[in-house]
């Protein structure tokens, strides 16, 4: 049979094609979309990009909760009767094609006045006639054409976010100057004693003067705070020279003009701050469509629903008191802890505590918080309120409070130790000797030396090394907070994985057969057995095992909980439970095994094991000759030996592990002088990642959630950690380099300073190129530390 | 009094009201998003072009 791709979402259409209009689709649901934009003429989304969409899903009474007016209030941004205007979060976002589709909206409801798609951060803000439709229906229209918008318990909150631009202002303010500087200082570079020159030149250095004002006092005044607060707790960091060379440049200008010695610095001083601001923008490269603060409010639902007088009634998650009866939905999250009523329990902890395996409960068992029902509907009673419950407590811990950069030395701020106190003696020394032999000449040269050796380039080469290199990760896809981030990665020496999903894939598992061997028929047999169940089990066995042909079965039928029975002509397949094909166990087996029976005798059994990712074992065999290796799992101990035959001999092995005492593990290590990088994925890592010194979070898909974090890296590039960290080390190398680069500019102003021959014009030249040519030094060096990393 | 008082002014005048049309600019949010609008930008012609195409459809139907 050919395969298709689905015209909608370019999956792999399987045996029943569903055709229209000659396009193939995969589901009902993709042809669904396409038959609502086909009528509102929309399906120019089709030309834009092959298959953009995503195959809507089943949402029936999920979002209830937005007809009540509270909800509503937190959510929309403004509301004035008439209009709401609310800006909603869609991970699907991925293409032009979306873009297109979300802000042609009004085509599919004229109630929408206004959409407006934020690619970078998956956003898009509608407008809406709040008479004729509604918030809950315009979450119900985006889900049915497969942009189902993400609304959790963050976005419950009140007021509007405020967008920090002061950087932006700053930097306009600095380069505005700047240029004006320039333009107005530039005579007197070359022209001296010119008639016209002599005229205008002191209403030219005004000018130049109230230009640099707001230079000075505004878009400078973050190195006056910095280096102000640096000198309060006696540390010696690079924004102290800064700022001294700022202040020194402002005031000994100030002076000249005054005086009519010269025509002052102004064009150095601008320049200056114009590219450090520079510097601290290219930086501050955010994802905006990430988070690296998360916690359990974004993982946990906005409300759930409530049965109350029989009847089912949404419920704010935070209104939630004890005692409250709350009705989980398939594939529903437990937001509180409580005690099962009725209804099949399946429970998928894995998030939370890390099991790999679905939890089966019986009413009257408790259920924690965090936990999402994987089969039915299931009615709980609530013991607890959300802040009391198990998994919300883990926040209360320290760790998520404490800023990780408070106890961190940049390379910058330590070699700017040695530099500001090596540029005070020189600037002594030099005054001292010009006091002794031409006294007029000191305050010139000590005012000189402190305005060449401010040290604009070795503030330029971090933020421009760390800055380029956090733009190459983020294209490999490896997000990283910011650039201190690449700082402790490089200075690494143990690295502590989570098991389940971190070096275990989600998504497939493995299996491997024990017992007789079957014969041709009863493979085929098993494998159209498999073909009719929809049990996750069943499905991942049914891709294991290799193609047959279809036959039709005389007999099937599926026993809830136990396993599947099936017949054709006279043979006989049983499926399921150790129990339910009449076999007795010996021992007891950690991990999931499918047990066979033919015809009443007992074959084998299919053991499930998990899927490790790939490239893990080479990884390791890197990453073992540099570091400490661990693994700190929260599920049992089924895969130890096959964790032994993958894995370095020396690598520590440790299983059920709380939450807790993965991060009271590395506490411990830190304290005996371990640099920890923690990998993980789920919130049971959540304190972990926290207390390490860096903390990555492995991701199936970026745009779901992942826990705070320093670092996101996408699962398909987990085999290139050893790089990443390699092309850290890179960095810190580059940087270094830098370094000597600058002081070597240095040493060349301090000659003409130290000598009393500091003119403008070399200020003005020898700046600029020394910050130039750091920033080409870094941007070149770190695209070879790139390119080697492909 | 000198033309170099007024050029001065002009110029600097002419400088201040482009800060302030940038300044405009970052207060009305535009430099939040730099991606988006570069697509946006792009789509007006595929509107139309796909307006024309179902029009001429119909053409040829009647």
């Amino acid at each position: 049979m050919e395969k298709k791709a689905c015209y909608h979402c370019g999956d792999n259409c399987t045996d029943t094609t569903i055709v229209l209009e000659d396009k193939t689709f995969c589901c009902n649901g993709c042809k669904t979309v396409f038959e609502i934009l086909s009528e509102s003429d929309l399906t120019c989304y089709y030309d834009l990009q092959a298959s953009p969409g995503a195959i809507p899903k089943e949402i029936e009474g999920k979002y209830d909760f937005l007809s009540q007016q509270k909800i509503i209030d937190k959510l929309v941004e403004f509301d004035d009767g008439n209009t709401q205007i609310v800006t909603l979060y869609i991970p699907h976002i991925h293409c032009s094609s979306c873009i297109w589709i979300l802000e042609n909206l009004n085509k599919l409801n004229p109630a929408i006045t206004l959409s407006q798609v934020n690619f970078g951060k998956k956003t898009v803000r509608v407008s809406y006639n709040s008479q004729s439709f509604s918030l809950k229906a315009l979450v119900i229209m985006l889900s049915s054409v497969g942009y189902e918008p993400y609304i959790s318990l963050e976005d419950y909150k009140t007021g509007q976010e405020n967008v920090n631009r002061s950087l932006i202002y700053k930097l306009g303010v600095a380069g505005f100057a700047f240029g004006n500087v320039m333009f107005l200082s530039f005579p007197e570079y070359f022209e001296v004693n010119e008639f016209w020159l002599d005229q205008y030149k002191h209403l030219f250095r005004w000018i130049m003067f109230s230009f640099s004002l707001p230079v000075v006092f505004y878009a400078a005044q973050d190195y006056f705070v910095s280096a102000y607060k640096a000198i309060k707790t006696k540390i010696l960091n690079i924004d102290i020279p800064i700022a001294l060379g700022i202040i020194v440049l402002f005031l000994r200008s100030t002076a000249e003009i005054i005086f009519d010695l010269g025509s002052g610095f102004f064009d150095s001083l601008t320049g200056l701050v114009f590219f450090l601001l520079l510097g601290k923008f290219f930086q501050q490269k955010t994802y905006s469509f990430l988070s690296f603060e998360r916690d359990y409010k974004s993982y946990f639902p906005i409300a759930v629903t409530k049965i109350f007088n029989n009847e089912e009634v949404p419920v704010q998650v935070y209104d939630i008191e004890k005692g409250d009866r709350l009705l989980i939905r398939n594939q529903e999250l437990i937001p509180v802890d409580g005690i099962l009523i009725n209804g099949r329990a399946k429970i998928d902890y894995s998030f939370v505590t890390g099991e790999s395996e679905t939890v089966t409960k019986q009413s009257g068992d408790k259920l924690f918080a965090g936990g999402k029902q994987t089969s039915g509907v299931i009615e709980m009673e609530a013991i607890k309120s959300v802040e009391q419950s198990y998994l919300t407590q883990l926040w209360s811990n320290d760790v998520f409070s404490k800023n990780k950069e408070d106890g961190f030395t940049t390379l910058t701020n330590a070699i700017s130790k040695r530099f500001t106190i090596a540029v005070l003696t020189i600037a002594f020394v030099a005054t001292a000797f010009w006091l002794y032999t031409d006294a007029s000449k000191a305050l010139n040269v000590f005012t000189a030396v402190l305005i060449i050796a401010c040290p604009c380039a070795i503030a330029l080469a971090a933020p421009f090394t760390f800055g380029n290199l956090l733009r190459i990760f983020g294209k490999q896809k490896f997000y990283l907070k910011n650039a201190s981030v690449i700082e402790q990665l490089a200075h690494i020496n143990t690295i502590i994985f989570d098991k389940t999903g971190t070096i275990t894939s989600n998504k497939k598992s493995d299996a491997k057969y024990e017992g007789l061997p079957l014969s041709p028929n009863e493979e085929v047999l098993l494998k159209n057995t498999l073909r009719g169940s929809n049990h996750p089990l069943s499905r991942s066995l049914y891709d294991i095992l290799e193609e047959n042909n279809i036959i039709s079965l005389d007999y099937f039928e599926e026993y809830l909980g136990q396993g599947i029975e099936a017949s054709h002509n006279t043979q006989n397949i049983k499926i399921g439970s150790a129990q339910f094909v009449g076999h007795q166990t010996e021992t007891e087996v950690l991990n999931t095994s499918v047990y066979i029976s033919a015809n009443n005798t007992y074959k084998g059994k299919f053991t499930f094991y998990n899927s490790y990712r790939k490239g893990l074992s080479k990884l390791f065999n890197k990453l073992k000759k540099h570091y400490d290796l661990v693994i700190l799992s929260g599920d049992n101990e089924g895969e130890l030996e096959n964790l032994k035959k993958l894995l370095p001999v020396r690598t520590k092995l440790l299983f059920n592990q709380k939450p807790d005492d993965k991060l009271e593990y590395i506490k411990y290590h830190q304290s005996e002088g371990a640099k920890v990088l923690m990998v993980g994925d789920g919130l049971n890592d959540a304190g972990a990642l926290a207390q390490s010194h860096v903390g990555i979070a492995i991701s199936e898909n970026v745009n779901v959630f992942s826990p705070a974090c320093d670092a996101i890296l996408d699962a398909t590039k987990f085999n290139k950690l050893y790089h990443y960290i390699k092309a850290s080390k890179s960095g810190i190398k580059i940087v270094k380099w830098s370094f000597i680069l600058s002081l070597f500019y240095n040493v060349i102003g301090l000659y003409f300073a130290v000598t009393g021959q500091l003119a403008p014009v070399i200020a003005a030249i020898l700046m600029p190129l020394s910050s130039i040519s750091i920033v080409v030094f870094t941007t070149v060096a770190t695209n070879i530390v790139g390119r080697k990393l492909k | 009094m000198s033309v170099i008082y007024i050029l001065l002014t002009v110029s600097i005048i002419v400088a201040i009201i482009f800060f302030i049309a940038f300044i405009m600019a970052v207060k009305n949010g535009q430099f939040d998003d730099s991606y988006t609008p570069s697509v946006r930008i792009l789509f007006e012609d595929e509107l139309v072009k796909t307006k024309s195409k179902t029009i001429t459809k119909n053409n040829n139907k009647d």
